[in-house]
């Protein structure tokens, strides 16, 4: 009969012990039960500092989701929180009032931020002062973000590695943000007193305040905070506090339950508990040998190390501690360091470089040869070499100053050749060198396959390129790429030539009709059909089946989705150039609809945001304009400036020409957006270098034309295609080029990324071999044009503009009504009249 | 045999798009109805667990739906969660006589 194995917690290191388990074919020995007190099934806490950031999506975090657990037969119980252990009984009771026999228990319950005792902290309820908060879970992380939309100073007690991350997270929402530490320098468990200096500079660059030798005893504010005061009586305003001054094991069930608790629960060699054989204890609420770890790569070797029990795999296999190393996640700013931060011993070597005006700073300690100490500031190339030397006790070059920098051809850095099997490769989640070889050996060629098989990569990510180069070695020629990476759309094994082929040979008109020839098994893929629609269209500008479900929400009602499921919509007004008459109707249309918002977009045009789906066909009738496109993986706008018909420096009409461009171009479906402009002289006023494709007129009457510009999530400068004569060329050559580029580019690659993926000179010349079909194609793209908001209103399905909201809890986009947004409140971010003087200490 | 139904009814199967979806109102709730291009009527709450959206303004295919606002998605059959969300509530959906059937 299988033993009834619990574990309580459904951190990282719950979830690993039971996938060590799994692996080990624990699924056949025991009946597993995890508890936690989170509502969720398993997630990578270390990302929370990348999801505050807004670098990765909250869904991107997700270690195991819920099909995991029933897949394996593991009973999640979410949210229960375990209150007492009954050793004798061999229960654990829930705070959901259950109790649940086990013959195996793990305590598995990890830390929670340390709350500093300070007056104020707490209100009368025992609850944190609202505006408080620390972080550690995804709520903490969810809240954050909230308050952080809504307040404009935060404060964050705590300068080590988490505060950092938070406070970096926290100003990439626009909060003014100011880091407390109370040591004398930033992540001083980590750093000396130099590199933490210097680390200080570059945290300051980025526009984060930082307080030394800050002290902060009580929070001012009674029903929100407001203020953090420091022992020297200074007062710092904040309405958002978040607490990174450290972490405290979880333990309260372990003491209570009368289990050996120091400063966390103490166990052996095997991760067993003190006090009872049957029950373990693993990550962040264990002690062992005297040591707490608050970081990942120590829990992966203690839940091989207790799977090897549980399972009786290695019965003799024993956790000896771990040597662990630590990098800050701040974009921008690099540190890496391990072991002690300064030397102790007299005979210690101790080689220091400091460049601060750079924010460069490397140190190496080592003692009898081996290095047992290194940090590494702003420039962090030798961190992969370093932290092997550290971990293995590599032998090291003569020349010390080989350890922080490349020396040429004497560069003592191992290839991925010589690096040792047992290697950790990614300290995330411990996958070792041998770990990869093997997965390779075992079939797996491609390197993103390997990541998946072995999860090396998915933490932190800053192995992934280590990862290839091992995964490249090791698969030798036979290395493949991933095939899917090539495929036009996930769906479809093809990538985008070989799948217009059979498009075309096939004549298959539609998408179901794609699915149907071309997909495995003729397996609809709802995440394929958007990318197909968009094909298709461009394929056959005339006989192209329109399959309403092929396309995205914005798509069927010619408008864009917005967060609370209202849409947005921007009329068309080419080049940025309107009249009284546009305006005049847009007024009217504002005004009746009772638009709560009326903004000039980004694209020189005018935003009518928060219109209910079932109004969208009255607007557009009464606006009489056509659509603007501002939902689409279309063409887009056309900035202008002024240009020479207004501008003392006008080389050429540039208002002219953009509204000729966006006349031809406008609505045209492509595999990623398509955004222009035209300047009149190269102070590029309308921003040409940075657009996909951009004009400027230069001395002589001649056009440059740019393209693969970009300033929004990337930024790359445009290259020069051609320069040209005459508006009429413009217009050509832009269309020969948006042509090729859909037709060739992958689906949402972006020009940014399309024209270095191919080269200039390769777009150059394929775009001449082909000129008079290219242009041909374009035509005929042009003429079978139809504006959907005249089109569009009549329904072109049943419902298709009927709501798809509860009637209920609309709206939740707040009104900003002229009056207000311009006179009282300038939006949300501001809460005091901005016209008024700026109130001291802000 | 003709098969004898309780339920409500919420209005013609015509009335959604073959692949598309539509949202009723059924007492104080949404209910986001999905009609699959291989006949198949799906039906679930229509507000997304994540963060409210429309869910019956989703993409589907015969497996999966996915949000329109985040792109989450989920398991038409089950309801659960392929990235993560909670799980949605399967409300039980059913053809009768060219109609559209719930059971709540
Ligand atoms: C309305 C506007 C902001 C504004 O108030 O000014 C806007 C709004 C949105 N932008 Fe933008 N962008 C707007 C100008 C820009 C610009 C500036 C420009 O066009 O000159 C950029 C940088 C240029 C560029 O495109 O690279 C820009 C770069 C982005 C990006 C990043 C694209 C990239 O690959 O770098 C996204 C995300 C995406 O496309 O996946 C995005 C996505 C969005 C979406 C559509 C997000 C979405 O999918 O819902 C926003 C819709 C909000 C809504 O609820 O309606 N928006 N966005 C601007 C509309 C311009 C217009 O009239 O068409
Ligand atoms: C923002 C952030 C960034 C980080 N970055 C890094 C990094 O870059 N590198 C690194 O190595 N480490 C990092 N860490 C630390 C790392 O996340 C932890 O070391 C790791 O999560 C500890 O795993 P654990 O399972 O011991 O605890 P946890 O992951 O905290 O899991 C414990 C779980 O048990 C639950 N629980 C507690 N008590 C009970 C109870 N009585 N009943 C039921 N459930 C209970 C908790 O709610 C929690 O879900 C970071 C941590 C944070 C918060
Ligand atoms: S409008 Fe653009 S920049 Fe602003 S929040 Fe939306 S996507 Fe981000
Ligand atoms: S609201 Fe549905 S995925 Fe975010």
């Amino acid at each position: 009969m299988k033993r009834r194995l619990v574990l309580i917690g459904n951190g990282m290191a719950a979830a690993r012990t039971v996938e060590e388990i799994l692996e080990r074919g624990g699924g056949d020995l025991f009946e597993i039960t995890m508890f936690g007190d989170e509502p969720y099934g398993n997630y990578n806490r270390i990302m929370l500092s990348q999801v505050l950031s807004g670098e990765e999506d909250e869904s991107g975090i997700f270690l195991n989701d819920l099909s995991w657990y029933e897949e394996n037969g593991i009973s999640l119980r979410a949210p229960v929180r375990i209150t007492r252990i009954d050793r004798f009984a061999k229960l654990v009771y829930g705070d959901d009032g259950s109790s649940t026999p086990y013959d195996i228990l793990v305590v598995a319950t990890g830390s929670r931020s340390f709350v500093p005792p300070m007056q104020g902290i707490y209100r009368e309820d025992g609850n944190l002062t609202p505006g408080v908060l620390g972080f550690r879970s995804i709520d903490d992380t969810r809240e954050i973000v909230r308050l952080a939309g809504q307040h404009r100073r935060a404060v964050v007690i705590g300068g080590g590695l988490l505060g950092l991350e938070a406070a970096r997270g926290l100003q990439s929402h626009g909060v003014q943000v100011e880091v407390l530490h109370a040591a004398g320098h930033l992540m001083n468990q980590q750093l000396d007193a130099p590199g933490g200096a210097i680390l200080k500079s570059s945290i300051e660059a980025l526009g984060i305040t930082v307080r030394l030798n800050a002290r902060a005893v009580a929070l001012r504010g009674e029903h929100h905070v407001e203020a953090v005061q420091l022992d020297d009586g200074t007062e710092i305003e904040a309405d958002l506090v978040v607490l990174a001054a450290g972490i405290r094991p979880n333990v309260d069930v372990a003491v209570t339950s009368g289990f050996t608790v120091e400063r966390a629960i103490v166990v052996d060699d095997r991760m067993g508990t003190a006090d009872d054989p049957d029950v373990f204890a693993v990550g962040e609420c264990a002690q062992h040998r005297g040591e707490v770890y608050g970081l990942v790569a120590p829990i992966w070797e203690q839940a091989r190390v207790l799977a090897d029990h549980l399972t009786g795999a290695r019965p003799d296999a024993r956790y000896h501690g771990s040597r662990t190393t630590t990098k800050l996640k701040v974009a921008g700013v690099d540190v890496a360091s391990m072991g002690i931060t300064a030397p102790e011993r007299d005979d210690d070597e101790f080689v220091v470089f400091s460049e601060p005006r750079r924010g460069v700073y490397k140190s190496v300690i080592i003692r009898d040869d081996r290095l047992i100490g290194a940090t590494l500031i702003g420039d962090v190339k030798k961190a992969a070499f370093l932290i092997q030397a550290f971990d293995r006790g590599l032998a090291l070059p003569e020349e010390r100053v080989g350890l922080l920098f490349d020396l040429g051809a004497t560069s003592a850095e191992p290839s991925v050749a010589d690096l040792p099997d047992e290697v950790q490769v990614c300290n995330c989640n411990g996958v070792s060198k041998c770990t990869l070889v093997k997965t390779v050996q075992e079939g797996e060629k491609t390197v993103s396959g390997v990541m998946d098989k072995t999860k090396a990569g998915k933490g932190c990510g800053s192995c992934k390129s280590l990862v290839r180069q091992i995964v490249e070695w090791a698969a030798g020629d036979e290395v493949q790429a991933d095939p899917a990476e090539h495929y036009y759309v996930p769906g479809i094994p093809l990538a985008k030539p070989e799948l217009m082929s059979r498009i075309r040979e096939q004549r298959l008109y539609s998408v179901s009709a794609v699915f149907a020839a071309l997909a495995p098994g003729g397996n609809e893929d709802a995440k394929s059909k958007m990318g197909l629609t968009s094909l298709l269209r461009t394929m056959w500008p005339q006989d192209f089946v329109d399959e309403r479900d092929g396309r995205f929400i914005n798509d069927r009602v010619h408008a864009n989705i917005q967060r609370d499921g209202t849409f947005s919509v921007v009329p068309q007004m080419k080049g940025g150039v309107t009249s009284v008459d546009q305006l005049r109707t847009i007024a009217d249309v504002a005004e009746k609809y009772q638009v709560p918002m009326i903004k000039l977009t980004g694209g020189q045009r005018i935003d009518l945001l928060g219109i209910p789906k079932e109004d969208l066909p009255k607007v557009w009738a009464d606006l009489d304009m056509p659509s603007g496109y501002a939902y689409g993986k279309s063409f887009r706008t056309v900035k202008t400036c002024v240009g020479s018909d207004f501008c003392r420096f006008g080389l050429g009409d540039s208002t002219a020409l953009g509204v000729a461009i966006e006349t031809r171009f406008q609505g045209i479906e492509s595999p990623g957006k398509v955004k222009m402009a035209v300047s009149g002289c190269p102070r590029n006023c309308a921003e040409s270098l940075v657009k996909d494709i951009g004009i400027v007129a230069v001395e002589g009457g001649r056009w440059e034309i740019y393209v693969g510009g970009a300033a929004g999530a990337h930024i790359r400068k445009g290259d020069l295609l051609t320069t040209v004569d005459t508006p009429e060329e413009v217009l050509t050559i832009s269309g020969r080029f948006l042509q090729y580029y859909r037709e060739n580019a992958k689906w949402l690659e972006r020009t940014y990324a399309f024209v270095p993926r191919l080269g200039l000179d390769h777009i150059r010349a394929e775009m001449e071999k082909d000129a008079a079909g290219l242009d041909e194609r374009m035509q005929q793209t042009v003429e079978g044009y139809r504006d959907p908001w005249k089109e569009g209103r009549e329904p072109a399905v049943p419902g298709q503009f009927r709501t798809s909201l509860p009637l209920i809890s609309l709206p939740q986009v707040p009104v900003r009504d002229g009056s207000t947004a311009l006179g009282g409140r300038a939006g949300r971010s501001t809460t005091a009249d901005p016209r008024l003087p700026i109130p001291e200490g802000r | 045999m003709t098969a004898v139904s309780t339920g409500i009814v919420l209005g013609a199967v015509d009335e959604i798009p073959p692949g598309e979806g539509r949202a009723y109102q059924v007492g104080g709730r949404t209910i986001a109805v999905f009609r699959l291009r291989s006949g198949a009527l799906r039906a679930f709450p229509g507000v997304c667990p994540h963060a409210g959206g429309p869910l019956a303004d989703a993409q589907t295919d015969e497996n999966v739906l996915i949000c329109p606002l985040h792109l989450n998605t989920w398991d038409l059959a089950t309801g659960c969660s392929r990235s993560g969300q909670p799980d949605l509530e399967v409300v039980r959906v059913h053809e009768a006589e060219g109609q559209i059937m719930i059971q709540i």
